[in-house]
């Protein structure tokens, strides 16, 4: 693994060399830095020789980036790249976060290659973003950028005049990253020592993902339709035979979503609204249990400015079931039914002191019908302007285990993280 | 008392003199020349944050700026290059004369725009001793202004002004100094209710370019806090024709590699 990430320096360093070079009239942009990661678990757990302990996460990762733009500025590069060691898992490894290239036109831009793309309105929670998240990582509290998974993809920008155009074409499948056994303490529906067997998605033309968005700025609020095909990245899960079951399937069926967006100025803050529906292709009826039925979802957002350097944010979320009736009717003996509406809400307060280079933060989620709860409490620290120092907390509230925040009540921890950023 | 008389008499008649414009179009003409210079504007801005203990903290970025159709709208594009965990972040502001600025921020890590509320022009920018306002400029109509006297100062001639905030602001009253030729402000001393002063900026360095006269260097020092912050401005140009895509949430994601 050593050999391999020394390669992949070497590469870097060589890749760098010969851009520089090709791009003699501009210099090629290179930065990164060098982090410390640990989050730690305060609330106990069954430490054995596998599965989690005290530690879910202990890392040193160094991001190296490299940016650069032809003399015209028509064409450019970029490319995000972490080593890592990582102590929990026993492990080093690469991870290419970004790596993609960019063609400018007069009305149209292309970027192809491995790329982050982010939509919506809402802070923490998504209606319209299908694209991959590590959902682990926000878990952990890694800095905020991990919750965003690179995608393979190509993406073409098209802005005729009256509004924007994205088309984002995802052609291999990336499920999210949950949680997993081996760090968190999760509670598990299926009996034990089942095996889990994950499908692998073919690598098809048929399988390739679309999304597109149009905005529109009418005055200063901001309007967007989204639609996309793609799959849940949830997976859903069926045992083989549910009489005698010897595995779980782990699957991630068909989805199409359709949505809008607006955000914009209002009463000295800023509102923003989301709407989607999502249309759960291999379960329109809501008669397979093992699969997301239909649904529609709705969030409104406000953030306020309280006072000097401080903001309070809040977001009001609504998660409709369709065809409950049916997924009720289908639902095996001994699961958990979820609700038919599931309300959430959220708080986010924000204050900058010391000349904005300390940032407390407390972001919390309450699970309105599912009576569970999320806190994220931080303090941030620009040290200088190469250091930050991150400390904070992830705590988890619950009345049931099978919620969202249920599943995790046993996972409640500290973080740390110090980067020193060149 | 004959003495006092002759005060009053020569204040008015200084008051009074042609040659002495009013105070609030003194005010304009400085607001004018200082935050509306040319058609367009774009700079390259580097801030030095010195606190009391001498430590320092720096600020790199190329800032555009666009004048719209009516007096005082206006939009600000600006691109941060430093410190490093903050460069590629860009920054949108569309100022308006009488209501709330819309402000954007986009974060380069996760490919985020985020729309920010912004209601108070009087926070810091970015941590300096520079506010919102202070970068942007304000509305004549903010304050209202009379005009104290005038004299020299560091060789050229000014008019003094006071000016009192007419909402609530974190200051009580400001007295400026503006150049009676170039119209910018040389300096600026702003006090509190009580009559101290808490803030104090100056022009140290005033240049032509092309055709406007712009200030190349400045210092806002907090008199509370000890720290200063020094602003110089390099590659200075006017009237580029700047477009107006450069001022919208496109350019945001995808800084063009001109301000880079």
């Amino acid at each position: 693994m050593r050999a391999r990430a020394r390669a992949v320096i070497t590469a870097l360093g060589a890749l760098g060399l010969t851009l520089t070079g090709a791009a003699s009239a501009r210099a090629v942009d290179i930065g990164g830095f060098a982090q410390v990661n640990y989050a730690a678990r305060i609330s106990g757990a069954p430490c054995g020789a596998a599965g989690p302990c005290d530690f879910l996460l202990g890392e040193e990762r160094l991001q190296l980036k490299l940016e650069g733009t032809s003399e015209q500025g028509r064409s450019g590069f970029a490319a995000k790249v972490d080593l890592f060691q990582d102590a929990v898992e026993n492990r080093a490894g690469v991870e290419v976060r970004e790596a993609f290239v960019n063609l400018t036109g007069k009305h149209a831009a292309l970027r192809v290659g491995r790329q982050i793309v982010t939509w919506g309105a809402g802070d923490l929670v998504f209606v319209n973003d299908v694209f991959p998240k590590d959902w682990a990582a926000l878990f952990t509290g890694r800095p905020m950028e991990y919750l965003k998974v690179g995608s393979g993809a190509l993406k073409v920008d098209l802005h005729p005049g009256a509004f924007d155009a994205e088309i984002v074409v995802l052609p291999i499948f990336q499920p999210d990253r949950f949680p997993t056994a081996n760090r968190f303490i999760l509670p598990d529906p299926f009996p034990p020592g089942l095996p889990r067997l994950e499908e692998q998605k073919d690598r098809s033309l048929a399988n390739a993902e679309l999304a597109g968005r149009i905005s529109h700025y009418l005055s200063d609020w901001g309007l967007s339709l989204y639609a996309c095909r793609t799959f849940f990245r949830t997976p859903a899960m069926a045992v083989d035979d549910p009489a005698a079951p010897s595995s779980v399937h782990i699957f991630y069926p068909r989805l199409n979503t359709y949505g809008v967006s607006a955000t914009g100025s209002f009463m000295g803050g800023v509102a923003s609204f989301e709407g989607g529906y999502l249309d759960s292709r291999e379960d329109r009826h809501g008669t397979n249990p093992a699969i997301e039925n239909s649904m529609l979802k709705g969030l409104a957002g406000y953030s306020y400015p309280l006072w000097r350097d401080a903001t309070l944010g809040l977001q009001g979320y609504l998660e409709r079931t369709l065809d409950y009736g049916a997924y009720r009717a289908t639902l095996p003996a001994g699961f958990p039914a979820r609700d038919e509406r599931r309300w959430l809400a959220t708080v986010r307060l924000t204050q900058l002191m010391w000349n904005q280079t300390l940032t407390g933060s407390l972001f919390a989620f309450w699970g309105v019908t599912d009576h569970d709860g999320y806190l994220i409490p931080s303090a941030r620290y620009a040290a200088t302007d190469n250091v930050l120092v991150e400390i904070g907390g992830n705590v988890f509230v619950a009345r049931d285990s099978h919620t969202m925040f249920g599943a995790l009540d046993r996972n409640d921890n500290v973080y740390a993280t110090v980067r020193y950023s060149f | 008392m004959r003495l006092a008389c002759l005060v009053c008499l020569t204040g008015l008649l200084t008051g009074a003199a042609p040659a002495q414009p009013p105070a609030a179009e003194i005010e304009k003409r400085s607001l004018d020349s200082f935050y509306a210079a040319g058609r367009d504007m774009r700079v390259r801005v580097s801030m030095v944050l010195t606190n009391q203990q001498g430590g320092e903290r720096k600020r790199e970025l190329t800032m555009l700026r666009k004048n719209m159709g009516s007096v005082g709208d206006q939009r600000y594009y600006m691109y941060f290059h430093a410190p490093p965990d903050v460069r590629g972040t860009t920054f949108l502001i569309w100022k308006y004369p009488i209501k709330d600025d819309d402000r954007w921020i986009f974060i380069p890590a996760i490919k985020l725009v985020r729309r920010i509320a912004a209601s108070d022009r009087r926070s810091s920018f970015v941590g300096s001793d520079f506010t919102y306002e202070d970068v942007s400029g304000r509305d004549v109509t903010d304050e209202t202004h009379s005009l104290l006297r005038s004299e020299a100062l560091d060789g050229r001639p000014c008019y003094v002004l006071e000016s009192r905030p007419v909402g609530s602001a974190d200051y009580a009253r400001r007295t400026s100094w503006i150049d009676t030729e170039r119209w910018i402000p040389l300096k600026e001393e702003y006090f509190d209710s009580h009559g101290r002063s808490i803030r104090v900026y100056t022009a140290d360095r005033v240049e032509e370019i092309g055709g406007h006269w712009t200030v190349t260097h400045r210092t806002m020092r907090n008199l509370q806090t000890g720290q200063r912050t020094e602003v110089t401005f390099q590659d200075v140009s006017y009237d580029q024709g700047l477009p107006d895509n450069l001022f919208m949430e496109r350019a945001l994601r995808e800084p063009p590699a001109s301000v880079r």
